[in-house]
């Protein structure tokens, strides 16, 4: 297990009221992340457990274009992958945020 | 004076020779070793009926027990090395060299049977290329087929796995060769005569039917997430953009998960009728749905497919069925079809290189091509017209002039990592890596990139045929590569650029709805469902039943 986090900023905040929300599961091939709409308006904080050690800068990558992609604003993020690939990492991570703007 | 029946009299010489080990035409089971030690000679090219699927594995094992001082030299041709028995003959010295297409379960074999110098190849073909040397410099001298019955004149009926048969059968008879056929039983009368007798020399009953491979049975319960996105992005970036009504589909996951797509997302995007309604194409399980929601019209097979033969006999409208009832496949016409007759291939691969080219070999792994070279190659001898074939060749040309030919519609799907986390995106193939190691003069590659129009990666399509020069292509495919060292070894600027100008695709850009990808979408979850969306008339292999 690695363990690290990510601090960075976005453009904007997320939209939506949803204080909190979780994708995935925790099973092969598959992760589980847990959205919550708290910590400073423009702040993106992500914290990353993996099961594959030394992947740091492609973690960085992906966090980089879903930041710039979604501008995910005041988002607390924790990633509980279980040997997910990136790209499974980056859908689940567009998955939350889109289910964070949802209306209720 | 010259003898032109030299070929004729050395045929009535072997035939001659084995009379007291055959009553007509029938020879017993115990009786074929000998058989095969009086009619093959030393240097003859042999074809041993190995379709992808239909195995003539009892002959194979026949051949394996000659006695290797009396027959060996043999010049093997033939489309698939599938079995171990292939593999023997040239370990145990009866066979030398070897022609073929695909090699699938046997590819570590060939590779260590070539590194060992076991096999002197000729060529990795795709299937209609050695058909055609079957023809012109690959005539077999024996062939050694498989066929579900036999009457006792050698009428046969193949059973819906057709495939190479007829093709095999036509070379050899006609050209003075001999045709011996293993058959799961001797009948009073065939169902349909598919090979006509007076072509078949020998039959043979077989102890236990033939083998057949289920090599077409996706389980929808594996298809992933990242395949259902892929799907979406292709249905809604190429299948919507072109409109491609006559297509033929690989056999992998990613076309699998669009196939189970049609009836919801295809819906969805209001496709149904408008595209792939017409298909050169395997029995493919996951297509059921669709069939049974209306998309399909037509369906012509390159051979069956384990547990689809009642259904497909009961949807005679859509397959092509005989008088008796059951299927007839046929690989060379279906290949045919699928290189003039579609507009558009749309399959997987392992490999693909900065400039397109696609590969499925590994460096200890030699997989041949199958038929994929030809599904997926633009055919320059096509001459009509249709809306999605000059739409690709518009854009390939920048414009629309009067001599402005088409172009055929070859799609690649890639996960950008593939198992164990290897990258699908690569600078140099492995098969060159392989060719340089084996001294071969050409890398065997399943697509060159000058046939490639679209890529499809979870990140988005990639659309060749706008780009202008080796740079842009480049670009263009590192900026669908993901994570891999090559996607993020792309040059920002001219992938966004490439971006403003369509030539790369992202989900959002194409409208697609993240939280639609999801398993939900999937109009089967198992294969359970697939028997359902059948009438129960789909019996899956046990393999694949967990019921």
């Amino acid at each position: 297990m690695e363990k690290f986090t990510i601090y960075t900023q976005a453009k904007s905040s997320l939209g939506g009221k949803r204080s909190d929300t979780l994708t995935g599961v925790v099973a092969s091939g598959n992760l589980e992340i847990l959205f919550e709409r708290k910590g400073e308006p423009l702040a993106v904080i992500v914290e990353v457990m993996t099961a594959s050690h030394g992947y740091q800068h492609v973690w960085e990558a992906v966090i980089k274009d879903f930041v710039a992609r979604v501008s995910p604003g005041g988002m607390y993020i924790s990633i509980h992958d279980n040997g997910a690939r990136p790209d499974t990492v980056l859908l689940r991570l567009m998955q939350g945020a889109r289910l964070m703007e949802a209306r209720s | 004076m010259t003898d032109w029946t030299k070929q004729k009299a050395e045929r009535a010489r072997r035939v001659a020779a084995v009379t007291s080990l055959v009553s007509g035409k029938v020879v017993e089971p115990e009786n074929v070793t000998s058989l095969l030690e009086r009619i093959i000679c030393s240097g003859d090219r042999v074809c041993l009926e190995g379709d992808n699927q239909k195995q003539a594995d009892f002959l194979a094992e026949s051949l394996t027990r000659v006695d290797p001082a009396q027959v060996h030299d043999l010049h093997i041709v033939q489309s698939g090395l599938v079995l171990s028995e292939h593999i023997d003959l040239f370990r145990l010295g009866i066979a030398r060299k070897l022609d073929f297409s695909y090699s699938g379960p046997q590819s570590g074999a060939i590779a260590r049977a070539l590194d060992q110098g076991k096999i002197e190849l000729g060529a990795i073909h795709t299937y209609i290329e050695l058909f055609a040397r079957y023809f012109v410099d690959l005539t077999p001298h024996v062939s050694l087929i498989a066929a579900v019955s036999a009457d006792r004149n050698g009428n046969l009926y193949t059973g819906p796995n057709t495939e190479d048969t007829p093709t095999i059968v036509e070379a050899t008879a006609y050209k003075n060769g001999i045709v011996i056929a293993q058959v799961n039983k001797i009948v009073d009368e065939v169902p349909r005569t598919d090979i006509p007798g007076d072509q078949v020399d020998f039959i043979v009953e077989a102890p236990r039917p033939f083998y057949v491979e289920p090599l077409f049975t996706r389980d929808p319960a594996a298809v992933t997430e990242t395949q259902i996105l892929m799907a979406m992005i292709a249905l809604k970036g190429i299948y919507a953009e072109y409109r491609p009504r006559r297509l033929n589909h690989g056999i992998g996951f990613a076309t699998a998960a669009i196939e189970l797509l049609l009836p919801t997302y295809g819906k969805q995007l209001g496709l149904q009728g408008e595209v792939a309604t017409h298909w050169a194409l395997n029995p493919h399980p996951t297509l059921i749905p669709a069939i049974e929601s209306g998309w399909v019209q037509q369906i012509h097979c390159f051979g069956s497919e384990v547990g689809m033969d009642h259904y497909m006999s009961a949807r005679s409208d859509v397959y092509f069925i005989g008088h008796d009832g059951t299927l007839r496949s046929n690989r060379l016409l279906c290949q045919n079809a699928g290189l003039y007759a579609c507009d558009m291939f749309i399959g997987s691969t392992l490999q693909i290189d900065l400039a397109g080219n696609s590969s499925t070999v590994t460096p200890d792994r030699i997989a041949g091509f199958g038929g994929a070279p030809n599904m997926g190659a633009d055919a320059h001898g096509r001459r009509h017209i249709s809306d999605a074939w000059l739409k690709a060749g518009r854009e390939a040309a920048g414009n629309n002039g009067p001599l402005v030919r088409g172009r055929k519609l070859v799609v690649q799907m890639a996960e950008t990592f593939g198992e164990g986390m290897k990258p699908a995106f690569v600078e140099e193939l492995d098969s060159i890596v392989l060719a340089r190691k084996l001294g071969m003069p050409l890398a065997p590659v399943m697509i060159f990139g000058d046939d490639v129009t679209h890529i499809v990666t979870e990140e988005g399509v990639a659309n060749l045929l706008l780009c202008r020069n080796a740079d842009e292509i480049e670009q263009a495919i590192r900026g669908v590569a993901g994570y891999t060292p090559v996607g993020l070894a792309r040059d920002r600027v001219k992938v966004e650029a490439l971006r403003q100008r369509g030539v790369i695709r992202r989900p959002e850009d194409l409208g697609i709805d993240i939280l639609q990808a999801n398993r939900n979408l999937l109009a089967a979850r198992s294969v359970r469902d697939l028997v359902t969306w059948s009438d129960g008339l789909y019996a899956p292999p046990s393999k694949f039943r967990n019921w």
